[in-house]
C-alpha cells in the first residue's frame, strides 16, 4: 500500500529523516510516536508530498510519488490527512467544507455529495452542526468535521498528524472514538500521536522514532511489555 | 418626558465635555472654534454669496461666487461634450449609479457580476462614443464626470485582477515567474503615476512606428492600469501572507489543484482580509486619475481647471475647485461606506448560527 524506502530529507543542513525505510500493508493501523523533533510529523507530511524530500522514495499503491509529480493531486485525492491545528475553511459551513473537494475534484454532483457528507457527518456524530461554520463549533467537534472531510474522499490510506494534540483533555476522547470506529472497518491508517491507550488498543504496529531515524518497529504488546532499546525504555518510562 | 431628556443631555454634557477643569477648558476652545469656522463659513457660503448676477456683482461681494457655478457647472461636469448629446453621458451616469445600488446589495454578488460590468461597461463606453444609430463623438470631446468615471471604474474592474494575477505570481515557487512579478511590481511603486502618463503619451509614440497611432484615452487607461495593478498586488500578498499555511495544506490534501485551491480557499479568505487596503487603494485610484490632465485630458478635474481660464470669469477657482471637491468627496464617502458594510458582511456571515 505504502512503500518508503531510503527516504532522506533536510532541512537546510539539519537531516530531519536518515534513510526511512517502511512498508505498510492494506488495511494497517500503524502508530507512529517519538520525541518531538524526531521527524515523525514530516515523514508522513512525505507521504503526500506536502514535503518535498531529498532522497529516495514513497510509492503509494505501487506509483511513485517522484514520478508522478504532474498529477501529484491524484495522490492525494487517495490519501487523507487529518492535520493537528484541523485546518477547516472558516469561509465555508461544516457541510461546505465536505462536499468542496468531491464537487471539485471528484466531480461529483453537489446532491450527492451533500448526501455522502451528511452521512459521514452522522456517522462522526455531528450532523445536527452542519449548517454552521467552523469558528461555532468546539475544537473536538472541529477534528471530527476534518475526519470527515478527509473520509468524503472515500481514501485509500488515511494519515493522520497529531490529532488530538491541540485538544483540551475533555475532547481527545470523542475524536479517538471516532478513529476507532475507522480503524475497526479496516481503514489503513497511519498515525501520528502520542495516545499511548490508542496505540495499544488500536494498532497493528507501533513505530518509534528518534533523531530522524526508526529505532523500533514492533507489535503494541512487544512495544510496551518487552521494548529492547534502551532509547524506546527512556521514552517509554518518560511517558507511561 | 421633555424634563427627562433634558436631564440625559445635561447628564451626557457633564460626563463628556465638562468632567474636570482641564477637559471644560479643552472643550469651550473647540467650541469657540468650532462656531467662529461656522461663522466663516456660513458668511462666505450663504449670506454673502452671490447667487445670481454677472462675474462684477461677485467681485464687488465678498461671499461664494455661486452664478460662477451656475454658469460652469454643464461644463465642469461633461467638458466639451457636444450639448445636443449631453443626454447619453447623463443616462450613462445614472445607470451607474443604478448598478453601484445593485452591487451594494449582498444578495446581488454572484457570478453574474462577471456579466453585468462588462455589459454596463459596453452600454457606457457605447452612450459616450456612439455608433449603431447614435452619432459618433470622438473621445478628444469626452471630459469631466463622465471621463473621471470611465478611468476609475475600468481601471479598478482592470487592475483589481490583474493584481491578484501579479499577487499570486510574486508567491509562485518558480523563479521564472516571481522575479519578473518582483521587479515589474517594485519598478511600478517607485515611478510617480504622473511620469508613467507622461511616458505613455509623449514616449511611447517616439517607439511606435508612426502609422501606429494608438489612442491617448487609451494610453492613458493602460497606465492607470498598470500602476495600480502593482498597489493591489501588493495588498493582496498582505492577504495571502495573513492566512496560516495550514489552509493551503489541507486543500492540497484533499487533492485540489493549484487553481482549485486559490479559487475555493486562498483567495476568498485573503481578499475578505484586506477590504480596508483594497478600498483604500481604490479610493486612492479614483483620484488620482486627475492626473491625466497633464496629458490634456480633460476629466473632471481638467474641465474645473480649464474653467478658470474663461476670460470673463477670472478668479473665482475657490468655487471651482470646492465644487469637484464636492464630487470627489460623495463619491469616495460612498467608496468608504461601501467597504464598511462589505466587512460588516462578511463578519455578519461568519458569525451567523
Amino acid at each position: 500500500m505504502i512503500k518508503v524506502t531510503k527516504l532522506n530529507k533536510w532541512f537546510d543542513d539539519f537531516h530531519v529523516l536518515k534513510n526511512i525505510n517502511l512498508s505498510i500493508q492494506k488495511g494497517e493501523r500503524v502508530v507512529v510516536c517519538g520525541p518531538s523533533g524526531s521527524g515523525k510529523s514530516t515523514l508522513i507530511r512525505c507521504m503526500n508530498y506536502l514535503e518535498e524530500f531529498q532522497e529516495g522514495s514513497v510509492a503509494i499503491e505501487g506509483k511513485s510519488i517522484l514520478d508522478s509529480l504532474e498529477e501529484i493531486e491524484k495522490i492525494r485525492q487517495d490519501v487523507g490527512m487529518v492535520f493537528q491545528h484541523f485546518n477547516l475553511f472558516p469561509h465555508l459551513t461544516i457541510l461546505e467544507n465536505l462536499t468542496l473537494a468531491p464537487t471539485l475534484v471528484r466531480n461529483i454532483s453537489k446532491d450527492d455529495a451533500k448526501t455522502k457528507a451528511m452521512e459521514y457527518l452522522s456517522k462522526v456524530k455531528i450532523s445536527s452542526e452542519a449548517n454552521k461554520y467552523p469558528n461555532q463549533i468546539s475544537g473536538g467537534q472541529k477534528q471530527r468535521v476534518a475526519i470527515a472531510r478527509s473520509l468524503c474522499m472515500n481514501p485509500k490510506v488515511m494519515l493522520f498528524d497529531e490529532p488530538t494534540s491541540a485538544l483540551d483533555p475533555e475532547m481527545v476522547k470523542e475524536v479517538l472514538e471516532v478513529m476507532t470506529d475507522l480503524a475497526k472497518e479496516g481503514m489503513t491508517m497511519i498515525c501520528v500521536t502520542h495516545e499511548m491507550g490508542f496505540a495499544r488498543e488500536v494498532a497493528d504496529r507501533i513505530i518509534f522514532m528518534d533523531h530522524g531515524e526508526i529505532i523500533a518497529d514492533l507489535p503494541p504488546d512487544q512495544f510496551f511489555d518487552r521494548p529492547d532499546n534502551p532509547r524506546l525504555k527512556e521514552f517509554l518510562s518518560q511517558i507511561l | 418626558m421633555r424634563r427627562g431628556l433634558d436631564h440625559k443631555l445635561v447628564h451626557w454634557g457633564k460626563r463628556n465635555l465638562f468632567p474636570n477643569i482641564a477637559q471644560s477648558m479643552i472643550s469651550i476652545l473647540m467650541l469657540i472654534i468650532g462656531c467662529g469656522l461656522l461663522y466663516l463659513i456660513m458668511n462666505w457660503f450663504l449670506i454673502n454669496a452671490v447667487w445670481k448676477g454677472d462675474s462684477s456683482a461677485c467681485r464687488e461681494a465678498s461671499g461664494a461666487c455661486l452664478s460662477f457655478i451656475r454658469e460652469k457647472y454643464l461644463y465642469i461636469l461633461f467638458g466639451v461634450y457636444p450639448r445636443e448629446h449631453l443626454w447619453r453621458p447623463i443616462v450613462g451616469l445614472i445607470l451607474w449609479i443604478i448598478f453601484w445600488f445593485h452591487f451594494t446589495k449582498k444578495k446581488n454578488w454572484n457570478k453574474s457580476l462577471l456579466l453585468k460590468f462588462p455589459t454596463l461597461f459596453f452600454i457606457y463606453y457605447f452612450l459616450l462614443s456612439g455608433g449603431w444609430g447614435l452619432s459618433p463623438v470622438e473621445n478628444h470631446l469626452w471630459g469631466g464626470l463622465p471621463l473621471t468615471i470611465l478611468l476609475s471604474t475600468v481601471g479598478i474592474l482592470v487592475s483589481y485582477p490583474l493584481g491578484i494575477l501579479l499577487a499570486l505570481g510574486r508567491r509562485s515557487k518558480s523563479k521564472l515567474l516571481s522575479y519578473p512579478v518582483v521587479c515589474y511590481i517594485e519598478l511600478i511603486r517607485g515611478v510617480p503615476l504622473i511620469s508613467i502618463l507622461f511616458m505613455s503619451s509623449v514616449m511611447l509614440p517616439l517607439f511606435l512606428p508612426n502609422d501606429l497611432n494608438i489612442d491617448k484615452l487609451f494610453r492613458a487607461q493602460v497606465a492607470i492600469i498598470l500602476f495600480s495593478a502593482a498597489y493591489f498586488a501588493e495588498v493582496v500578498r498582505g492577504g495571502l501572507q495573513s492566512l496560516p499555511p495550514g489552509q493551503e495544506e489541507a486543500a492540497k490534501a484533499l487533492g485540489l489543484n493549484y487553481l482549485q485551491t486559490q479559487m475555493y480557499v486562498i483567495l476568498p479568505q485573503a481578499l475578505v482580509q484586506v477590504i480596508p487596503p483594497t478600498v483604500n487603494t481604490m479610493i486612492g485610484m479614483f483620484k488620482d486619475t486627475s492626473l491625466v490632465i497633464v496629458i490634456a485630458l480633460f476629466d473632471l478635474m481638467g474641465t474645473a481647471k480649464s474653467s478658470l481660464t474663461d476670460a470673463s470669469w477670472l478668479g473665482f477657482s475657490i468655487e471651482a475647485y470646492i465644487f469637484v471637491a464636492l464630487i470627489y468627496f460623495i463619491i469616495c464617502f460612498f467608496m468608504g461606506r461601501f467597504s464598511q458594510q462589505v466587512e460588516y458582511e462578511f463578519k455578519l456571515s461568519k458569525e451567523r448560527s
